[in-house]
């Protein structure tokens, strides 16, 4: 470490040459209060561990109680297609098919139109035509899933009802879900694939042009191939977000499960049997309490290898622009 | 070095068309480009059109003619030439203990001294005990409006000794009265007031806890595994759906931590329940629900600070931490609150976490901390949808009515928020 | 080359022109980027366009083809003629016109398909019937690079280099037989070697078509050009044409004393 000197007229002095003024002290000094400071924060940052820690404890013990239970197997639970605890009945597949039936059906809603919807706004539309539709899709994507579900149930299955007659559709089935489920989700499809779409180089798009394209080959066979890892990661997104959607399901498409791919008939899903059995009598420690987890555990693995891929997609294919 | 690359001239491999041929090619690409033109736009509609009849849905449901009758009628209540509108609490509670048996006035009691209750309630309990208004059937809007003829048939014919009058089911009262089992008597004040105790419990946690964790991840954490696994942990669990909230609340909040949630601990217990599933419970399923998505919020804001502010700072002699929290905080502050009012707005729509975790069905009293009962609002909505009755879907449009107001101007703020300030949010 | 039968019914039209810029003015909002522009680019020639920066020689070349159009608020005042018609007329298709003329940019930018692919996507588009793989070859080799890459077609064409990515722009560009190639400096963003090559192959593809090309390098128009156009952006920084004549010509004996410093490196 150097040490400067000078001597008082202000002139250098020669470094070796010794004279009578203290040195300067550079060295380093504990600073108490930052450390402290620094140790709150990354106490905050692991909050967030001590959450997934609490996720997968939780779900991983009381799913290992209810597996242990008298009657329960693991074999049943995925083997079987009737869910009816009083007879000692635990088979998941009823419940998974209702999910799959609703997440299907908010699929075929959600991922067309979305995508058309962000094609429209990335390629076609003007200014004021964007400025009216982005904030009705942030509304859209926004409004509290407990008044889509009344949505379903006072409006949708109505409808349907009197299209498709009374004796075809129930009062209770996945479609009215399932439809209404896609126009939730259409705005986050659409948001993502545009999101895909502007970040294509204009350069792409000016190429496509100077060969005699219209626009739309240039949008169809150009663009949207070219965004197709971040379009791909919107689409699964998407089916996760189905796949974990309680109210909608919960209010319009019934209570009890049924183990049928009718859409038009009633079914509960996963979601919707979690919330029916926990806003009941519940005592701790009951089958019924423990097979909550169970099934949370199925739902949170779905989840989290559907997001986890999600991610991948993206990454894996954004080294195709240098 | 030219004739390496000698032209094939005259060797054709194929034609590309002219006149009339080019005609029809591009006569075709026109009409493709057409139909599928045609198709965005249809998509654009679906979702313009999906807006409007969800809107027109819940007007429909929350105004409209209703057929109404009275058991006793008001009139015949006034004292002293005073309306029953306009009495005191001290005449309601004489009339209540004239009119009503005494068991049903004791079980009332216990639940929540009638002396202590707002001259609104007392009003409304007149109305439910003694008058005992009716709804018998109530009818949407475009009904009411387009074919009134025809109700007016029908009340004659099934309702004759009861009146046809139009209502709106939202009211100041709506708003003020708590719970009832008669629709036409109910309201959202418990509700009301359970989210916005929950919602404030849920910000003193998240967002404290949220802003310090991305200040910790954006300006202190190295690049080291550990600190790459916990962005991966924070990107997961935004991801995770938030029923899965709810179960973790439940058994971790409300049954693990129940000393803790139910007040026992600060000997402040909620006489009528007595376990964990309490405003605070709700408030910190919520908080560890939005805790992802307030830090992402924050690590962008704190991103777009530009790096020669914090070089300009340092070049000064500053500390990190000073550097921190003078200048880019400051600077980054109008995005962090965008940010979270918007992840507020997403918190204060959230039902099933909250019926996982224990929302009651029914509560006269309202929340008066932390360690009381509740019910928010959209539980309260749910719940109200969940019954049978027509007269429900009505309360439950009005309800529905409020929280869209709520949410409406959250979103509202966070979008001037926004603008003023110009960043981008992740939502 | 077969010459095409003209689009309009117009009698002793001049064969030898191939596209013509007449009292050409292009605004961007309302800032005029170029100015009275008056050009003939002969068929079968290269032409260049040369100039400091800021000159409005893109956007000259860009107004050529109507790919100015897809630039928000730009406006032309003027013509374009080519084969008799002004490209501008509001009767006219702009996605027929870019068939006919085309272009290679200054970045090279090729689709993130195959190199196969890359070429034959936009001869399918408009209708060809044929042998593709054969037509494919035929224009990777009029682009000097069948040799390099005939046995790997199928991969991504982001592999290649930088001048083998321009010249396959170059070979999808021809694969739809436009008669005229507009250049937008296809050099500049790559290596001396295969600046040299693509110099090379605007000599030899000036034999079946037409070239203007954009340079900001005298030194590669005067190699590779056969008429150069100087521009210079005026003090109301609108550009304009100050000098145009065949290469030889301009720079040795230049008319205008402007062109003159600019050539002997006095500015720009």
């Amino acid at each position: 470490m150097h040490v400067v000197r000078e001597d008082p007229s202000g002139q250098a002095a020669d470094g070796s040459a010794a004279k009578a003024e203290s040195p300067l002290d550079l060295s380093r000094r504990p600073r108490v209060g930052e450390r402290i400071i620094q140790g709150v924060l990354l106490l905050c940052g692991l909050v967030s561990i001590v959450t997934t820690l609490g996720i997968v404890y939780v779900l991983g013990k009381e799913s290992l109680l209810f597996f242990g239970s008298r009657g329960v197997t693991l074999a049943k639970f995925l083997g079987s297609t009737r869910w009816q605890p009083v007879i000692g009945e635990f088979g998941i597949w009823p419940l998974v098919s209702a999910t799959l039936s609703t997440t299907t059906i908010a699929m075929l809603v959600a991922l067309p139109l979305g995508l058309g919807v962000a094609v429209y706004l990335s390629e076609y539309a003007s200014p004021r035509m964007r400025s009216v539709l982005k904030p009705v899709l942030e509304v859209l994507a926004g409004v509290p899933t407990v008044v889509y579900g009344y949505f379903a149930l006072t409006f949708v299955t109505p409808l349907l009802r009197s299209i498709l007659g009374r004796n075809l559709v129930e009062i209770y089935n996945t479609a009215s879900a399932g439809l209404v489920m896609g126009i939730l989700i259409l705005p986050l499809v659409s948001s993502m694939s545009e999101d895909a779409l502007s970040a294509v180089p204009r350069s792409l798009r000016e190429a496509s042009y100077a060969l005699g394209a219209t626009r739309l080959e240039t949008a169809i066979q150009v663009v949207v191939p070219a965004a197709l890892s971040g379009i791909a990661a919107a689409f699964i997104l998407a089916v996760s977000r189905a796949v974990g959607e309680t109210m909608i399901v919960s209010i319009a498409a019934g209570a009890g499960p049924a183990f049928t791919l009718n859409p038009f008939r009633a079914a509960e899903t996963m979601t919707g049997h979690i919330v029916r059995i926990s806003g009941g009598d519940l005592s701790y420690d009951s089958l019924d309490y423990n097979s909550i987890f169970a099934i949370g555990l199925v739902l949170f693995l779905i989840t989290l290898t559907l997001n986890v891929i999600s991610r991948r997609v993206v990454q894996r294919f954004r080294e195709v622009y240098e | 070095m030219s004739a390496r690359w000698e032209v094939l001239s005259g060797d054709e491999a194929g034609t590309l068309p002219e006149g009339e041929g080019l005609r029809l090619n591009l006569a075709r690409r026109y009409r493709v480009a057409s139909l599928w033109r045609a198709f965005f736009a249809a998509a654009v509609l679906v979702a313009i059109v999906s807006l409007t009849a969800l809107l027109y849905n819940v007007i429909d449901q929350a105004f409209g003619l209703v057929a109404v009758q009275n058991t006793v009628e008001p009139s015949s209540l006034a004292v002293g030439g005073v309306p029953l509108a306009e009495q005191t609490s001290e005449q309601l509670l004489a009339l209540l203990q004239q009119r009503v048996p005494s068991a049903v006035l004791r079980r009332m009691d216990s639940e929540q001294p009638l002396a202590q209750r707002s001259r609104e309630d007392l009003n409304a309990l007149v109305l439910e005990r003694v008058v005992q208004l009716r709804v018998l059937k109530s009818w949407p809007l475009h009904l009411s409006l387009l074919d009134r003829g025809a109700i007016e048939a029908q009340v004659g014919e099934q309702f004759p000794q009861a009146r046809l009058v139009f209502r709106s089911w939202l009211t100041p009262e709506f708003l003020t009265r708590s719970q009832s089992s008669t629709p036409a008597l109910a309201g959202v004040r418990t509700a009301l007031l359970g989210s916005l105790w929950t919602i404030a419990i849920t910000l003193l946690v998240a967002f404290p806890l949220g802003v310090g964790a991305a200040i910790y991840l954006e300006e202190y954490a190295r690049d080291s595994w550990i600190n790459r696994a916990l962005q991966t942990n924070i990107s997961n669990l935004a991801g995770v759906p938030s029923i899965i909230y709810g179960i973790l609340g439940l058994a971790m909040l409300v049954r693990g931590l129940e000393p803790l949630t139910s007040g026992a601990w600060f000997g402040a217990v909620d006489p009528t329940t007595a376990n964990g599933r309490t405003i605070l419970s709700a408030g910190l399923t919520l908080a560890l629900l939005v805790l992802p998505v307030v830090i992402i919020n924050a690590q962008e804001a704190m991103r777009a600070v530009p790096r020669s502010l914090r070089l300009a700072s340092y070049a000064l002699g500053a500390t990190q931490w000073q550097t921190i929290w003078h200048h880019v905080l400051p600077s980054a502050l109008p995005g962090i609150l965008t940010g979270s009012v918007m992840a507020m707005s997403r918190a204060i729509g959230e039902t099933a976490p909250l019926v996982v975790v224990g929302a009651s069905t029914f509560i006269a009293v309202d929340p008066s901390g932390p360690f009381s009962k509740f019910t928010t609002l959209p539980v309260q909505i749910y719940q109200w949808t969940s019954r049978p009755q027509d007269q429900f879907r009505n309360i439950a449009a009005a309800a529905i009515l409020v929280l869209l107001a709520l949410f409406l101007t959250l979103n509202a703020s966070a979008v001037l928020l926004r603008n003023r300030y110009g960043r981008r949010y992740v939502s | 080359m077969t010459i095409p039968a003209p689009l309009s019914a117009q009698p002793a039209l001049d064969r030898t022109r191939a596209i013509e810029a007449r009292g050409l003015d292009v605004y961007y909002g309302a800032f005029r980027a170029i100015k009275g522009i008056d050009l003939q680019v002969t068929r079968n020639r290269v032409t260049a366009l040369i100039g400091p920066s800021g000159c409005g020689k893109s956007t000259l070349l860009r107004a050529l083809n109507r790919m100015n159009d897809l630039i928000p608020g730009s406006r032309v005042h003027g013509q374009v003629l080519f084969r008799g018609q002004n490209i501008y007329d509001a009767s006219v298709d702009p996605v027929q016109v870019r068939r006919r003329i085309g272009m290679v940019f200054q970045k090279p930018n090729p689709f993130p398909k195959s190199i196969h692919e890359n070429v034959a996507w936009g001869a399918r588009l408009n209708g060809f019937r044929g042998d593709m793989d054969g037509h494919v070859e035929r224009a990777l080799r009029q682009a000097a690079l069948w040799e390099e890459v005939k046995d790997k077609l199928s991969e991504s064409a982001m592999e290649l280099s930088g001048g083998q990515q321009q010249r396959l722009c170059i070979a999808r560009a021809i694969a739809i037989k436009p008669e005229i190639i507009l250049m937008d400096e296809p050099a500049s963003a790559l290596d001396p070697i295969a600046t040299l090559k693509i110099e090379d192959l605007m000599r030899a593809l000036a034999r079946d078509y037409t070239i203007v090309v954009v340079t900001h390098n005298m030194q590669q128009a005067a190699r590779a050009s056969d008429d150069t156009a100087f521009l210079l952006m005026g003090e109301d920084r609108a550009g304009t044409l100050v000098e145009f004549g065949s290469t030889r010509q301009l720079f040795t004996n230049p008319k205008d004393k402007r062109t003159e410093d600019y050539i002997t490196g006095r500015f720009g």
